[in-house]
């Protein structure tokens, strides 16, 4: 029962390096038509075709929601990564054609909120220049505290502060400014929402720290997408299609099976939309879960894994899929 | 093709009838010879043509009459139609979906031209003329959700979603089987759901969630569900009980054919653009059961599904005390024979009644 999500051709107009890190990716609809209208905080899963390996990654819109006729996306390289980064730096150029899938905001704005408060580390950036484009059009109220490396490294740092003066407080590493966040949380207004997008350290700093303060769960959003990790190569059952597949080293669970022609329902690939959860027939060996899906219970029962982002060690595998 | 709309009431002298077109395309809910709740979502991505699944909003001969009548229910109860503050966003999200989709799918009757912001609106069965700035509600008789619901068939209740559940945050309820979106404003998936016997410790409503949450933009879905309701009303909402829930004694084994109707829901999921809510259209089709049983697949399984449905079920959807008089009417039209699988009337290849 896979809900599924469409795909769009899509035609790269423009490639703009951003900074050392980032660069920046234009896509026009390949037939004219107008592209859908999103929300702020949606992701496209985009595809690379690299050699004989099709890659998925998600990104999220950084563009004008309203924008229908074109969408961009940011995309950090990640030198230690498999590739996908890699590969968008490396070889996708304007004229390329591509597919995207329809946008699935996994990262929504609460509408309800009287305030939306932003955290943002490096290239957690890009969904909220989406969100507060859709804010500013909106008169709502949003405020963005945005941590990066230093100045040369801050994507979209100036623009930023110049479109919105007063809205945008940006920290950069390399001259020890930090956001001093329990002042910050400290002195919101009643109905405030937070919103972290960044690296997990990031995160999990957000998330524990207006939780000490006493922050409903409900106020707190964070999104952080995982890539898969490489690491040894292992062998899996899939038991409903009888088949034996083996997992490359830089290949995931969930990559090894599409390969296989098996279908599994996916949304996000990192490990945080739930989608491709799958269940465990039986296994010897350990796993190595890398999502933030599955409460720490079902990862200790060994009943469940998330292929898109985690691994196994071990003898045997098996799963009903 | 042209639709004839036709002139007629769903209260007071009831003279809503199906012609042979409508009874053909009835959205007839049964698959096989009995009926359990399952999730049964498939992707509404057309169907058949001239079937009810073929346009993204059906429009059919009873259009301008129910507008009519969902009018009138609003004068007398305006909180029918409720929108909290923050779901103003999926309201234009709505119209701009039920506009565009309307004006591509019939554009003989509706026509949507656009500049910029700009809007130009021709709804020529209503004989709607409305230019509007999209996005500002002051250019608009009402607000953009119930502007757009005055002029489409069904209900729609509109879902904000977050905290991994769908929230009934806004909607359009006027032709509902008992329930009420002034009681269910605000509520969760699970909380709106809480009176539906059997279904939860099936399981279903954890299983239909995760569906729903994952329905994406451009891949809407639908499914099919019933009730069984005396004359053809459409407004039977717990408000107003006192006026209708008596009418379900007036059933005679001489009227039972013509008073008693089989109502389908035609229920579609949509996700909204802009706001990332859900918006639930319910679109409700009755049928006398006299016309049901011209159809002699139809007839025998009706039969068959309202004879052995669990008793809880019956009582749920109202018509426990009915029951005997009703599978007494059907089993006339019953004779034992298998009948093909699916939906479709299979009109060419069923045979007749067997004397």
């Amino acid at each position: 029962m896979s809900a599924g999500t469409r795909k769009i051709a899509v035609t790269v107009s423009d490639v703009v390096k951003v900074n050392e890190l980032v660069t920046r990716f234009r896509f026009v609809p390949t037939d004219g038509a107008p592209l859908p209208t999103f929300s702020g905080g949606a992701h496209v899963v985009v595809e690379m075709q690299d050699g004989d390996v099709t890659r998925l990654n998600p990104y999220s819109l950084m563009s004008d929601p309203m924008d229908q006729s074109a969408y961009t996306i940011s995309v950090r390289r990640d030198d230690e990564g498999r590739g996908g980064s890699l590969f968008m730096h490396t070889k996708v150029k304007p004229g390329d054609q591509m597919m995207i899938s329809y946008p699935v905001n996994l990262f929504a704005l609460d509408l309800r909120a009287k305030k939306h408060l932003m955290i943002a580390g490096g290239i957690g950036i890009t969904p909220f220049l989406a969100q507060i484009k859709q804010l500013a059009a909106m008169n709502g109220n949003f405020e963005l505290h945005y941590s990066c490396r230093s100045p040369a490294l801050g994507s979209y740092a100036d623009e930023l502060t110049t479109a919105h003066p007063g809205r945008v407080h940006v920290y950069f590493d390399d001259q020890k400014q930090a956001i001093d966040l329990e002042t910050l949380l400290d002195g919101q207004p009643l109905g405030t929402h937070i919103y972290v997008c960044g690296p997990k350290g990031m995160i999990n700093w957000v998330r524990d720290k207006a939780s000490a303060l006493g922050w409903p769960r409900e106020a707190v959003h964070y999104e952080e997408f995982l890539a898969p990790q490489s690491g040894k190569p292992f062998e899996v059952k899939l038991a409903v299609s009888n088949k034996v597949i083996t997992v490359g080293e830089h290949q995931s669970l969930l990559e090894a099976m599409e390969a296989a022609g098996v279908d599994a329902p996916y949304l996000c690939r990192g490990g945080a939309c739930g989608q491709c959860e799958t269940d465990v027939i039986g296994y010897d060996g350990k796993f190595i879960h890398h999502d933030h899906w599955l409460e720490d219970e079902d990862k200790a029962s060994g009943k469940k894994i998330m292929p898109c982002v985690s691994r196994f060690e071990g003898k045997t595998l098996v799963l009903d899929r | 093709m042209t639709i004839q709309f036709n002139d007629e009431t769903f209260r007071g002298d009831y003279t809503f009838k199906n012609s042979q077109w409508a009874i053909d395309r009835f959205p007839f809910p049964f698959h096989e010879d009995n009926y359990m709740y399952s999730v049964n979502m498939e992707q509404h991505q057309g169907g058949p043509e001239g079937s009810v699944y073929e346009k993204r909003f059906d429009v059919d001969e009873h259009y301008v009459s129910e507008m009519k009548d969902r009018a009138q229910v609003l004068a007398e109860d305006p909180l029918r139609c409720q929108s909290l503050p923050h779901m103003t966003l999926a309201g234009w999200d709505l119209l701009e979906l039920i506009m565009v989709s309307k004006s591509e799918d019939y554009p003989d009757l509706f026509e949507l031209h656009r500049d910029g912001n700009h809007w130009h609106w021709i709804n020529k069965p209503m004989g709607i003329d409305q230019r509007f700035t999209f996005m500002d509600e002051t250019t608009l008789p009402y607000g953009p959700m119930e502007y757009i619901t005055r002029q489409t068939q069904g209900d729609f209740a509109v879902l904000d979603q977050r905290d991994d559940n769908l929230w009934m945050d806004a909607g359009m309820v006027t032709t509902q089987a008992d329930w009420s979106l002034d009681f269910d404003i605000g509520m969760n998936f699970f909380e709106w759901h809480a009176p539906v016997p059997k279904a939860h410790e099936m399981g279903i409503f954890v299983r239909a969630l995760k569906f729903l949450l994952n329905v994406q933009q451009g891949s809407p879905a639908r499914r099919l569900n019933w009730t069984m309701t005396v004359n053809p009303l459409l407004d039977t909402s717990p408000e107003n009980y006192h006026k209708w829930g008596v009418q379900k004694t007036t059933l005679t084994p001489e009227n039972v054919g013509q008073k008693q109707h089989l109502r389908v829901e035609l229920q579609t999921f949509f996700r909204l653009p802009r706001s990332n809510a859900l918006v639930f259209p319910i679109r409700c089709y009755l049928i006398a059961l006299e016309d049901v049983v011209s159809v002699p697949k139809w007839g025998r399984r009706l039969h068959r599904v309202i004879r052995d449905l669990p008793e809880e079920l019956a009582t749920y959807k109202g018509f426990i005390d009915n029951r005997p008089l009703i599978v007494d009417y059907l089993s006339k039209f019953d004779d034992g024979l298998a009948t093909s699988p699916g939906i479709w009337p299979d009109k060419d290849s069923e045979p007749p009644l067997q004397a």
